[in-house]
């Protein structure tokens, strides 16, 4: 069975562009990205769109659709009324190269920002020993797909682009937050850093990178508060900062 | 130009192109909470009719100054303050009100709220913020916001008073044990939500074992996180109805104190 589908696509580059209307068949089940394709197939055939997996798990198909960062590739056309108009268009934080594809370089440089997981010296290779509860924690943050929906609605690089050099994003904040929890990485200081280098302080808590994360990573409950109270520990709580020097105690590095 | 508006950015002149009621939420929002704001900073420079024997109203426990009406006093702190400073007559829910407003407004999950529904930083997801500068909690005030651990410590003690406040109210108006009104089962349901409210707290959850990096060395701290964790996922809802249980308790309260109602004893 296949339904008519009123799509506005934004078309353009860096100096200009806007919507387009266009018409196209849906078949049932499809998603987004598939209606994009048979538009590009049979309307426009320069129509730039970055894509790969079409199963949700590359992160690659970032787009935003009638005002939501979503994956094109995991939005059922079905849930959008039968007039509905379905308006798609490139993310709005990055800077858009052509059409529907945005440069995410931003991301790429912030991750290189993060300092790698310390092994201990102590152990050899194939000597590391971690029980299961002490790293489900971080196990969660390891679903991330990189798709940067995240990055994308944090209003603190959406509406505020001079931030962007001071702000790592909540993406960035779960990769800390899973390096911080890792049972056996040995750098010092990833709390003070994620506040004093990579903008954890900047984070206002508003949740929109949880309520659009695809994978349903709990970002703000499990790593960017978290994290926040850790900072608290090292850096505005007087009594814990003593307890440390008094006796050493663990998670205050 | 900032933001969604920047120059290299995707050339669309509207702030967001959603075509849900994003506005619904936080308008909401801001209604319910500016509607609580009012009725406490009325009820908190009322000074009057927050006692009625042997319900004390949450607004106004423990209190603590000279002007407190007999019966409403704690022996264990006593009344520290004077019932007026510098000629001036002040409430005694002023000397108290900021840890539990200390509390709320520190709160991570009211955070969100009223920066989204008062702050509209932003609105809503997507919703692109009038604001031309953000600085986050970087800076003083909001770097205060930091002080949540405090202010949560604070709220633990106000909820052991407010649960023996709720004993008393096994009372009746002559002092007997053994009694029950819909007055106790107000204050019941108002306590048991603020011991929800603040034991599903981020903060409680981290001092529980969140700051911990090895689970396995402290298997009760990491028991009590797995719980207060599962408590966690609540922390909205049980912010929201814990905000209306103490208001309905005060409400309650007030109107046995002034007589518009009269404490019905089951037995």
């Amino acid at each position: 069975m296949t339904r008519n589908v009123k799509l506005r696509i934004w078309r353009g580059d860096s100096t200009d562009g806007g919507l387009q209307d266009v018409q196209v068949e849906a078949n049932t089940g499809e998603v987004v990205l598939d209606v994009i394709h048979r538009v590009q197939a049979t309307q426009m055939g320069d129509l730039a769109v970055r894509w790969n997996c079409k199963a949700g798990k590359c992160g690659s198909c970032s787009m935003e659709i009638n005002g939501k960062p979503r994956l094109a590739c995991m939005t059922q056309v079905a849930s959008f009324g039968d007039e509905e108009v379905i308006t798609v268009t490139p993310l709005r934080a990055f800077p858009v190269i052509k059409d529907l594809v945005t440069d995410v370089s931003f991301n790429y440089k912030k991750a290189m920002e993060i300092p790698a997981y310390e092994h201990p010296q102590n152990l050899g290779p194939g000597e590391a020993r971690m029980e299961q509860i002490d790293v489900e924690r971080s196990q969660e943050f390891r679903n991330c797909i990189e798709c940067f929906l995240c990055q994308d609605v944090c209003h603190v690089v959406r509406d505020h682009e001079e931030n962007k050099k001071s702000f790592a994003g909540p993406r960035f904040f779960i990769r800390i937050a899973e390096l911080d929890m890792h049972p056996l990485d040995t750098l010092k200081n990833r709390k003070r850093t994620a506040q004093e280098e990579h903008g954890l302080g900047m984070c206002n808590i508003t949740k929109c990178c949880t309520e659009i994360c695809p994978q349903h990573i709990r970002i703000t409950d499990n790593g960017i508060i978290p994290m926040k109270e850790r900072v608290v520990d090292t850096k505005y709580d007087p009594v814990r900062w003593l307890g440390s020097k008094i006796r050493k105690r663990e998670g205050i590095v | 130009m900032s933001g969604v508006f920047s120059p290299t950015r995707a050339k669309i002149d509207k702030r967001t192109l959603r075509t849900d009621k994003w506005w619904l939420q936080p308008a909401l929002t801001f209604g319910v909470l500016i509607s609580f704001v009012i009725y406490a900073t009325f009820r908190a420079f009322e000074n009057a009719n927050y006692f009625a024997e042997p319900l004390i109203s949450p607004f106004y426990s423990p209190c603590l100054s000279g002007a407190c009406e007999p019966g409403t006093v704690l022996a264990i702190f006593g009344q520290p303050f004077n019932n007026q400073y510098f000629g001036i007559g002040i409430s005694p829910a002023l000397f108290i009100l900021i840890f539990p407003l200390g509390f709320r407004m520190t709160c991570y999950y009211y955070r969100k709220s009223y920066y989204r529904a008062f702050w509209m930083s932003p609105p809503a997801c997507a919703v692109a913020e009038p604001h031309k500068k953000y600085t986050g909690e970087t800076r003083a005030p909001l770097i205060l916001q930091n002080s949540h651990r405090w202010f949560f410590y604070a709220g633990l003690v106000f909820n052991i008073i407010l649960t023996w406040d709720t004993i008393l109210a096994f009372r009746n108006a002559e002092k007997e044990w053994g009694h029950m009104s819909v007055g106790t089962l107000v204050f019941i349901f108002s306590t048991t939500m603020l011991w929800l409210y603040s034991l599903s707290c981020h903060t409680c959850r981290h001092t529980l074992g969140g700051r911990l990096k090895h689970f396995s060395k402290h298997p009760v701290r990491y028991k009590a996180w797995s719980l207060v964790s599962a408590l966690n996922h609540r922390h909205p809802t049980f912010a929201w109805i814990s905000l209306f249980g103490v208001a309905g308790a005060d409400i309650y309260v007030r109107a046995v104190a002034t007589g518009a109602i009269t404490n019905f004893y089951f037995f």
